[in-house]
């Protein structure tokens, strides 16, 4: 078994001690188009942090950045106070950065039970057993089984994910990544294509979870985002525009105009 | 209270996977029983138990991690000339030989499963390919060492388990060799079943994904590949112990070819498909060759189209047609 922490090095400083998941002067260029302008962004422990910004804003790209997917062109990404932008994404997970993807990222073949099962082994270092039979540990079923009921996936348990309904496998979407037990959690669209009368219990639910867990939310319900967020970054052509409350992004003339459709005179400021 | 009893009916379906039906158990007596009730072919039984183990060994590259091969017949080829050599040299014990042959085709997988870790699947084809092809020169070249092109001949296996001698007919052949199946199967669905199986399955089915819940997904095929690669290796020693031969066709495409059609035949990512689709394969093979020698392989490209095009559960379940 790797451990997780030979492999970065160690740079905390006073300033991070709070702050979970930070961004230095983070850029990502794909041949002339810049994705990513030099992001600084602090996601403080126990956040609710939401990132919004118009359509291709750079917001997918960012968590890619974040979560190893892609690689920085240049900047620092730091966990915990570590440096981790240069390790394998698999090590960032185990280290408890976690994401859900804006497209549905599932294992087809298995049953949400089954999957969730396997994840949860696979968090508690279990991954790599082969004289046990997967659910043969009663504390990684009953695991998966809260997490079906939180996420009221226990009707469908047994079904093959492939053949679930959209609004299920969404769910499981988000299961799978609360059964990494994250430390910090990067949601993408977590809500999109749920049903609209679901989507703030879904939220509440990610919202209630314990404050061990910092969550950065991508969205683009404004309601939705006003209701869970207690910080607000705004996101245009790859870089920060503004930051703030959500009341004060509410009535700032400048995110006023993006969402109103004037983002282009805004891109020459 | 409650959910504590769902979670455990949970743990009850999650484990009913795991155990053995009386089928199974049936279905292994039936095959065990074999060589006694057919005498006289248990020579056939003796290589579809080994074409079986070298199919289970690429249902688990092809079926469970999802990694296509060209060529897994360079495993099967290298734990076969292994084996030979060390019963010719060394010791003509059989379950040495084996353990001898299966470890050098391990070493062999560990090394290949490098290869196959980068690009998509047409270079993994062309790359497994190309490695089987350079094993068959090898041998070939090799020849004070292997024999060259007239196989390496004049290998004498001493009794399994010093014991039971390997007779004419066959019988001892085909027990020793279903024996080693067996353990090996039962090995393979113990490992399926484990986390570690789901972790492979997992990949399998969204390798961005299982990445992102903390897999490495590189070490862990690398890992599955190292395990088929032991698989064929034993199927190929056992190739060579029941034989007393190995010649260089066993690193020709052919081989690799037809252990991909066995699993389709039989279907892939299940631990029977490949056992069932040996059977069919040879059954079919020895059925119509028997009737036109030279036309055979045209009537098992004709079923092959048909299986693929109308479906293997469809074909098997001819009342379904119309319902």
């Amino acid at each position: 078994m790797m451990s997780p922490n030979t492999s970065t090095k160690t740079v905390t400083t006073s300033a991070t001690v709070t702050c979970v998941l930070e961004t230095r002067n983070l850029l990502k260029k794909f041949g002339g188009i810049t994705a990513t302008d030099h992001v600084n962004l602090k996601l403080q422990q126990g956040a609710r942090h939401a990132l919004i910004g118009p359509n291709g804003a750079g917001k997918t790209t960012l968590i890619n950045l974040m979560t190893g997917v892609l690689p920085a062109t240049a900047g620092q990404i730091f966990l915990q106070g570590q440096e981790i932008s240069h390790i394998a994404p698999h090590l960032r997970v185990r280290q408890g950065l976690v994401r859900t993807f804006q497209i549905n990222q599932l294992f087809d073949t298995l049953t949400p039970l089954e999957t969730l099962a396997m994840v949860i082994s696979q968090q508690k270092g279990l991954g790599a057993r082969v004289w046990q039979a997967l659910g043969a540990q009663a504390d990684v079923v009953n695991r998966a089984e809260e997490l079906l009921e939180l996420f009221h996936l226990q009707a469908v348990h047994d079904q093959v994910t492939a053949q679930m309904p959209y609004g299920k496998r969404r769910l499981l979407e988000m299961a799978i990544a609360l059964a990494c037990e994250p430390r910090v959690l990067l949601l993408d669209e977590p809500v999109a294509g749920v049903p609209a009368g679901e989507r703030e219990e879904l939220l509440r639910t990610v919202s209630n979870l314990p404050k061990d867990v910092s969550i950065l939310l991508i969205e683009h319900d404004m309601d939705l985002v006003f209701d869970f967020a207690d910080t607000i970054t705004v996101l245009v052509n790859g870089a920060v525009l503004t930051e703030g409350t959500p009341r004060e992004i509410a009535n700032d003339p400048q995110v006023k105009a993006v969402y109103l459709g004037h983002g282009e005179e805004l891109q020459h400021v | 209270m409650r959910a504590h009893k769902a979670s455990m009916q949970m743990q009850k379906q999650l484990l009913k996977a795991s155990q053995w039906t009386w089928q199974e158990v049936l279905l292994w007596a039936l095959v065990f029983a074999t060589p006694w009730i057919f005498p006289g072919h248990a020579l056939i039984v003796n290589e579809v138990a080994i074409v079986a183990l070298f199919a289970l060994s690429l249902d688990l590259v092809l079926g469970y991690a999802g990694v296509v091969s060209l060529g897994h017949a360079a495993f099967l080829g290298f734990g076969a000339y292994t084996a030979a050599l060390f019963a010719k040299h060394i010791m003509p014990d059989p379950f040495a030989g084996l353990l001898v042959g299966m470890s050098a085709s391990t070493l062999l997988g560990a090394v290949f499963s490098l290869t196959i870790l980068r690009g998509t699947d047409l270079t993994r084809l062309m790359v497994t390919l190309g490695l089987a092809l350079i094993l068959l020169e090898l041998a070939n070249k090799l020849d004070w060492l292997t024999g060259g092109s007239d196989g390496l001949q004049g290998v004498l296996m001493g009794p399994v388990l010093g014991r039971f001698e390997f007779d004419l007919m066959g019988q001892t052949a085909a027990s020793y060799s279903l024996a080693v199946l067996f353990i090996l199967f039962i090995a393979v669905r113990h490992w399926v079943h484990s986390p570690l199986g789901a972790t492979v399955k997992a990949i399998r089915d969204n390798r961005l994904r299982a990445s992102a819940i903390g897999i490495n997904v590189n070490a862990k095929i690398a890992l599955v590949y190292t395990v088929a690669a032991a698989l064929a290796g034993a199927a190929g020693a056992l190739m060579a112990q029941t034989t007393g031969f190995a010649s260089l066709d066993i690193f020709a495409l052919d081989r690799s070819a037809d252990v991909m059609l066995m699993l389709v035949i039989g279907g892939v990512g299940w631990l029977y498909g490949g056992l069932l689709g040996a059977v069919g394969f040879k059954l079919m093979h020895d059925v119509i060759s028997s009737i036109t020698p030279q036309y055979w392989t045209f009537w098992i490209g004709l079923f092959l189209v048909v299986l693929v095009l109308v479906g293997r559960d469809k074909l098997l379940k001819p009342w379904k047609w119309w319902a």
